[in-house]
């Protein structure tokens, strides 16, 4: 008996947890106010006040818009749920008024746990939470806050798997028509994935009014207008893809210099294996780096405008260049640490910071990766065949086609493009300006020249991130990649990548 | 060798070499078990400067705890998360779970043990079959379908609510045949005595199966407990927003984060780890004792 | 008399009827949904449900890829399988001897059951990892260098022949606890008196194993089978946290390939097609079973 009244109260409970629909929609009124002191945290207070901790979104949004309405009495919005600091006045809602608005949250949406501004909000979607990218992302934000103070900005990040968990989220958010304003994209074909025809709006217009086709080199605009002949996004940066990273007192103890050819490399390597170093080093665990290094590869073998020819049809897999590029490949790899199944890029690279590595190939985010590491020892050169080649990615923002706040979603787009924007963004992130006028004085020495190679070398499309293939035949190339590594089989993998562009639809 | 003891002999076990051996390899295995633990903890207490996978059996020097710190408070420095919320989300996700899931499991099995109808012989193992399916088979119609549904206007899918949703449902088989066998086991002649007495189906349960179900509570519960709160793919796939995921999300997200800490990581590992390591510590007697009443023998 | 069983049978089926409810929508439902987009074009993000017949399975089938998955499953499963039952029945044997500190041994054996695979994935991880020619062993190998055991170091799951048994030494380290405990109870519930008559006719310890506990513990094992053959099937957390799909896919599994290949590689009907074939491979252990015991239910 006293079992089944424990079950019972305990069912009680749970349906007193559930939130009732009411009708009222509360004025910003706070049923209390609570000054945060240490150890307080939102889900405490929800279990204090209503108590269920689940309640904690009703406190954070009844907050931002009391401190929206009243600023002198609530200085502090609550940007970050898990981050309230002592010190802070809490608006409290009533219990009314909480459960009307968690009747209607989306946990999916986290738009709703922050005020709309006088003229809305805008939701940008990114995966971009740690070091210089959300520093660079912030620059930006300043930015438009200052042009239009009126509008809220929600940082919709989801992190993890270097954007997949992003990717999930929303892509439901889009199959379900409830999209946010504007989001993180790859420039270039990765844009075929989202069906963008039906769930993104073009751009075309924007460009126009923008001038933005005079301030992009004329390869980029290509690359955007890829799918569909429309521009889907508006790019921020660029990153090179094609970069040799060597420890340079290594190379200078042996009497070395960045090999520009592929014999050159060979030569290079086994002086660094004669003295006991690792000629090449590289991370193959998250399954995208081998196809990254295999496109520096591609491009320093069949040179650009054949390697472009492999995207457009133009260039048949089968060519002896690509088994060239796949024995190349194999070489550089029999001189690999043996371990690379084991490590990511970066852990990797930690042998090349410790002087234990020689050389390493991967994007231009490395070199800020390096100086978060406090190393100024590395140089970098074209990897070889690829000097006069810029393998571009590019990450750009793009507007779905229902964003709830369009205006706000069109001025984002304006500030992403805008000299103002990019310069602010740029050095932040490690990369450099889509546009051809930034300054230069504003970026470090790395970023300098490769500012002066964007303006002069032919500009050729990174397929490992999103730029040269439709998301799915760029996932399939990968998949090849990993399996070439592992067999070092060149017939079997120059017929998968055969078969991967026949699946896409653009081989026969 | 020696005898078993069933009947009190008091004979004498010498100790011979086989009884040696025995140990020897008895505390061999338990190494075997527990080494992992110990480099989870091991490398849990250094600091980040020690954490080598060189040294990785090297105690460590002096101990951290900051590492323990960081993994539950996170670091807003280095950009990643603490493992506080996604804890808290799990008790909210396990524990209304595992009640309901337990509740609604002796309910049907007790149905399908003592009042079988028509045609509930082919029911049962219908039923049991959803304990098998690969959860990969369903996960796009399981996303799609929660993102339909609204419970009291909060949408099951991204909500905690939308995984106890598919916690009860998908645990519905396991619990189910435990209670099913465990009721199996209690004769009916206790039933058909209760009901020359004027009892009804209701009653039966309420005043004499329920009472007397706590061993089948205690392996149900147990069981739920333990797979709810490890659970991943469920978790990954339902809840995106870093805010609602339990705890084996938040784990993995650490080790996948940028800069990998191995002392945060293994600290964050043994936090994540501990509620059930308590739950099999303290109660895995009874679970050896439900299984010996053939709750979990199928 | 009559009339009082009827409603109650009646009742009986109302209550079953949100169960069964739950299982026709979520079990049932979703496979049959699942089963026809696997027969669909559904390949980007927008749904295209148009039939294709059964090209995303020859295509399928025909992917290295899932060559190497269905490959990598076979040799999992026996191996967890084999040294689960194995590790198990020993230790339970063991323990059956009247051990000082029997509940000590028992509750280490059996706690790593308790942990997430993905707790597990992140410690193997770690235990697994080889180290390298430059820079010396590190993990288990560098364990074997210590103990002078030197020659039984390998590439773990770095090495793309052996890969995925190094995953199952992990899953087997998880999992060996509970075939302990099935084994245990079973052997527990073992009559005294069998045994004492076998010694009492010359029987020696081993053949008494052999002949009398062996098949007395048949049903046993045949659970153990089943249960830990399914967890092997779907097998996904402890990859994921351990090694991603390895070199070469040396430890990459269907079910990490679907998930992979649909929310990355927006293949979805090719996701649905790879969620048909696990649940195929599953109902082909499963099925069986449960029609024999529900036979031999209905026997008794």
């Amino acid at each position: 008996m006293k079992r089944m009244l424990i079950v019972a109260l305990f069912v009680g409970l749970l349906l007193a947890l559930l939130p009732m629909t009411a009708s009222a929609q509360g004025t910003v009124a706070c049923d209390d106010e609570v000054v945060v002191v240490k150890d307080d945290w939102l889900a405490k207070f929800a279990d204090k006040y209503f108590g269920n901790p689940y309640a904690w979104p009703a406190i954070m949004a009844w907050h931002n818009k009391a401190a929206q309405a009243d600023p002198s009495k609530f200085p502090d919005k609550i940007i970050n749920a898990d981050l309230i600091e002592v010190g802070w006045t809490v608006c409290i809602p009533s219990t009314e008024d909480a459960d009307a608005f968690l009747a209607t949250y989306d946990p999916a949406k986290p738009e709703m746990l922050y005020a709309a501004g006088a003229s809305g909000q805008l939701v940008v979607g990114s995966w971009w939470t740690a070091g210089g990218e959300a520093e660079g992302l912030n620059g930006m934000f300043s930015i438009y806050k200052t042009r239009y103070p009126d509008v809220e900005i929600v940082n919709a990040t989801v992190a993890g798997g270097a954007g997949t968990n992003f990717k999930a989220v929303l892509k439901t958010r889009l199959i379900g028509g409830d999209p946010p304003d504007t989001f993180q994209l790859h420039a270039g074909l990765e844009a075929e994935g989202y069906s963008p025809e039906t769930y993104l709006t073009p751009l075309d217009d924007l460009y126009a009014s923008e001038g933005l086709e005079q301030a992009f080199p004329p390869d980029l605009l290509t690359l955007l207008k890829a799918y569909g002949d429309h521009y889907w996004g508006v790019p921020v940066n660029i990153h090179r893809s094609n970069v040799l990273w060597y420890n340079k007192a290594i190379f200078e103890a042996n009497n070395l210099t960045p090999p520009a050819t592929w014999e050159e490399f060979v030569t290079v390597a086994d002086a660094l294996k004669a003295a006991g170093i690792t000629p090449f080093v590289l991370g193959t665990k998250d399954g995208w780096e081998a196809g990254h290094i295999f496109e520096d590869v591609l491009a320093g073998t069949l040179g650009a405008e054949k390697y472009n020819g492999l995207w457009t049809g133009a260039t048949p897999w089968s060519d002896p260049g690509v088994t060239q590029a796949l024995e190349n490949f194999k070489m550089m790899l029999s001189y690999a640490n043996t371990d690379h199944s084991a490590h990511t890029w970066d852990s990797a690279g930690e042998f090349l910071i410790a002087g234990s590595g020689g050389m390493m190939i991967m994007g231009d985010w490395t070199d800020g990766w390096f100086t978060s590491k406090g190393f100024t020892g590395y140089g970098w050169a074209p990897p070889p065949g690829t000097r006069g080649i810029f393998v571009a990615l590019s990450d750009s923002f793009a507007m779905p086609a229902n964003a709830p706040n369009e205006t706000n979603a069109m001025n984002w787009l304006k500030v992403c493009g805008s000299l103002e924007g990019q310069e602010a963004f740029n050095p932040q992130k490690g990369s450099i300006c889509a546009r051809t006028d930034c300054n230069p004085a504003l970026f470090n020495a790395y970023l300098q020249s490769a500012m002066v190679d964007w303006g002069q070398d032919a500009i050729v499309a990174s397929v490992a991130h999103g730029a040269a293939a439709y998301e799915s035949w760029a996932t399939d190339y990968k998949d090849v990649l990993t399996l070439f590594v592992a067999s070092g089989d060149v017939a079997a993998a120059q017929a998968g990548l055969q078969q991967a562009c026949v699946d896409a639809g653009i081989c026969q | 060798m020696t005898t078993k003891a069933r009947v009190a002999t008091g004979s004498r076990r010498p100790v011979t070499w086989q009884r040696l051996l025995l140990y020897v390899v008895l505390i061999a295995a338990a190494i075997f078990f527990l080494m992992p633990i110990y480099v989870l903890l091991v490398t849990g207490l250094k600091s980040f400067a020690e954490v080598s996978l060189n040294d990785m059996w090297n105690l460590p020097r002096g101990l951290h705890f900051d590492s323990f710190i960081k993994a539950w408070f996170g670091s807003q420095e280095e950009g990643f998360r603490g493992l506080n919320v996604n804890f808290l989300n799990s008790v909210y996700l396990t524990v209304p779970a595992t009640l309901l899931s337990a509740m609604w499991g002796s309910i049907n099995g007790y149905l399908l043990a003592k009042w079988k109808f028509k045609g509930s012989d082919i029911l049962f193992p219908l039923l049991l079959f959803g304990m098998f399916i690969p959860y990969q088979s369903i996960l796009i119609p399981l996303v799609q379908t929660l993102q339909k549904i609204n419970f009291f206007g909060i949408k099951l899918y991204g909500s905690i609510f939308g995984l106890i949703v598919a916690h009860v449902v998908y645990g519905l088989p396991i619990t189910t045949l435990i209670f099913r066998n465990y009721y199996a086991n209690i004769p009916t002649e206790l039933i058909e005595a209760s009901r020359i007495d004027g009892a009804n189906i209701f009653s039966i349960y309420r005043h004499i199966l329920f009472p007397l179900s706590l061993p089948g509570f205690v392996v149900v519960m147990i069981w739920q407990f333990t797979s709810i709160w490890n659970d991943f793919l469920f978790a990954v796939t339902i809840t995106s927003n870093p805010a609602s995921q339990p705890i084996t999300v938040g784990l993995n997200n650490l080790a996948g984060s940028y800069i990998v800490e191995w002392n945060v990581q293994m600290a964050g590992a043994l936090i994540a780890a501990l509620p059930t390591l308590l739950v099999y510590i303290f109660l895995g007697r009874f679970f050896m004792r439900g299984l010996l009443a053939g709750s979990l023998k199928g | 008399m009559r009339r009082r069983l009827n409603w109650e049978r009646v009742a009986s089926v109302v209550l079953l009827s949100p169960a069964v409810l739950a299982t026709a929508v979520f079990v049932y439902g979703f496979i049959g949904w699942t089963a026809y987009a696997s027969l669909s074009n559904w390949d980007r993000l927008l749904p295209d449900l148009s039939f294709v017949g059964l090209s995303n399975y020859e295509k399928l089938f025909a992917n290295q890829r899932f060559q190497i998955d269905l490959r990598n499953t076979v040799v999992f499963t026996l191996v967890f399988l084999v040294a689960c039952l194995v590790i198990g029945f020993v230790l339970a044997l063991l323990l059956d001897q009247r051990v000082a500190g029997e509940g000590i041994f028992r509750s280490i054996y059996l706690f790593p059951m308790s942990i997430s695979f993905i707790v597990t994935g992140v410690v193997w991880r770690w235990l697994l990892n080889p180290g390298s020619t430059e820079l010396g062993s590190t993990g288990i190998n560098s364990l074997f260098d210590m103990l002078g055991l030197g020659f039984l170091k390998s590439g773990w799951y770095t090495d793309p022949k052996i890969g995925i048994i190094a995953v199952a030494i992990a899953a087997t380290w998880q999992m060996s606890g509970y075939t302990m405990a099935m084994y245990l109870a079973g052997l527990r519930a073992i009559p005294e008196e069998l045994r004492e008559a076998a010694r009492v006719d010359g029987a020696s310890e081993v053949q008494i194993v052999r002949h009398i506990i062996l098949p007395l513990l048949q049903p046993i094992t045949l659970s153990a089978v089943i249960v830990l053959g399914h967890i092997s099937l779907k097998i996904y957390d402890l990859v994921v946290s351990m090694t991603g799909p390895g070199i070469g896919f040396a430890t990459d599994v269907p079910a990490y390939y679907m998930w992979d290949t649909t929310f990355r590689g927006n293949h979805f009907a090719r996701g649905a097609a790879i969620a048909i074939v696990l649940l195929v491979m599953v109902a082909v252990l499963i099925v069986p079973y449960l029609i024999r015991s529900t036979r031999t239910e209905a026997e008794l």
